[in-house]
């Protein structure tokens, strides 16, 4: 059995990230403990395509009452691979974000913006054979929070994935390109320059669908294989 | 890919934020999505010694997080991963994998159903996988859940003893005897002198 290659803490942003101000109480302060790679990390959730549902890749449909959700329609697509460049088929990606005014479906959200009956704004998918992933969804609003004075988080997608080990886990948000907040936003700004710039998906006019939909591309990198198999149980 | 230059880097890592839940824990919180996962990893049917695991999630101003997210990754009771790595064989009717928020009990507490899981290589103790996640954290947070009543077995774990001695108790469950069952408590500290012990593997 191989390893998971180590984190990559240039990649990643701290716990403790004063401008971000939850951190200041929510983050570990001591030191990480350094442990061996053992089975019970090198193994891991399996969800795969019998775990979704027929909609819930397409937050357009997945939560219709009496009608379409009001928005614009975009495609978000992209490909799940390792740090070690292997494409991971079967990981499943899940995906939550606010509706077209900004607004979460979260019941203590209390953003003064409208509720979209036919949008939940939840989504699943699983990577196809070349760890191809794709969604349907409506480009959302900006968000305000109580971070600080005037704070809005810039447009984003919330991702979700497993991987093919616990170690491989990730949670991150995806943005879009463009966007003027990026540079107020203390959740962005975390983590570091030359890294952070993986998150921003990039427009796509092959990914666009003709008379239908804006397309984006979001390819996101998890922990590899490592270089070293793990110790062997004499 | 060969070339360091064209190795693809991480993608970082980003809070889970506060409205989670109508994705990844929605019949949970009574949203109308199917969940994919909730608290209970184990009916009747499953072979084990059933027991609840209970804790909450305290900041460092011991107030407890109302917006946390706690998924479990564990073996069944013959410490068997449900996952083609395990070299033993899975057992496919245990999926080992548990996820509950911490908004929707009275109490903030996270509550898992379960069994307690047997040693999965004859060299650690019997252990439960965490991943802590919440708004603030820009990192999910790892550690382990232990169990008092394996105090032998705990004793020679290489993962405990990677742990300064002063706070290993910080991963070690509480057994309790209730009306309904058996407990383990188990509250994740994520500052102050009780920090919990977390990770980097």
């Amino acid at each position: 059995m191989n390893t998971i290659s180590p984190r990559d803490w240039a990649s990643h942003p701290p716990y403790l990230h004063a401008p971000y101000r939850s951190t200041s109480l929510r983050g570990p302060t001591k030191p990480l403990i350094p442990i061996q790679q053992t089975l019970s990390e090198l193994t891991g959730p399996v969800y795969g395509h019998e775990s979704l549902g027929r909609l819930d890749a397409d937050l357009t449909k997945n939560a219709r009452r009496n009608g379409e959700p009001l928005g614009e329609r975009i495609i978000v697509t992209g490909r799940v691979m390792g740090d070690d460049g292997r494409l991971l088929p079967d990981t499943l990606l899940e995906i939550w974000q606010a509706n077209a005014c900004g607004r979460y479906v979260h019941k203590t959200d209390q953003h003064d913006a409208p509720l979209d009956p036919n949008f939940l704004g939840g989504g699943r998918c699983v990577t196809d054979d070349e760890g191809r992933y794709r969604f349907y969804t409506i480009k959302h609003g900006a968000y305000p929070w109580g971070n600080h004075h005037n704070a809005w988080r810039p447009n984003h997608i919330h991702f979700s994935l497993f991987g093919p080990t616990l170690l491989t886990r990730l949670v991150t948000q995806m943005y879009f390109p463009g966007d003027p907040l990026l540079e107020l936003d203390p959740i962005y700004q975390s983590a570091p320059a030359g890294a952070r710039e993986r998150m921003i998906a990039n427009f796509s006019i092959d990914v666009t669908e003709p008379g239908f939909a804006l397309g984006y591309v979001f390819d996101i990198v998890l922990r590899g294989r490592g270089a070293t198999p793990m110790e062997r149980t004499p | 890919m060969t070339d360091g230059a064209d190795k693809p880097r991480q993608t970082p890592s980003q809070t889970v934020g506060p409205y989670f839940a109508y994705c990844l824990t929605p019949q949970q919180y009574g949203y109308d999505f199917a969940s994919i996962a909730s608290g209970t990893l184990a009916g009747h049917e499953i072979d084990g010694e059933h027991i609840r695991i209970e804790g909450r999630v305290l900041d460092g101003a011991g107030t407890p997080v109302d917006d946390a997210l706690i998924e479990f990754w564990q073996a069944d009771a013959q410490g068997r991963y449900a996952h083609p790595a395990d070299p033993r064989g899975s057992n496919l009717a245990f999926k080992g994998f548990g996820r509950v928020g911490t908004g929707t009990d009275p109490h903030k507490r996270f509550i898992f159903h379960t069994v307690k899981p047997g040693s999965v290589d004859g060299k650690q103790a019997p252990h439960i996988n965490v991943i802590v996640l919440m708004r603030g954290t820009l990192l999910h947070a790892y550690t382990r859940i232990y169990f008092a009543d394996e105090a032998a077995a705990n004793a020679v774990d290489p993962i405990l003893l990677a742990v300064p001695a002063g706070r290993r108790d910080t991963l070690i469950a509480v057994r309790e005897e209730t009306p309904t069952g058996t407990v383990y408590r188990f509250d994740i500290h994520m500052q102050g002198e009780r920090e919990t012990a977390f990770f980097d593997a």
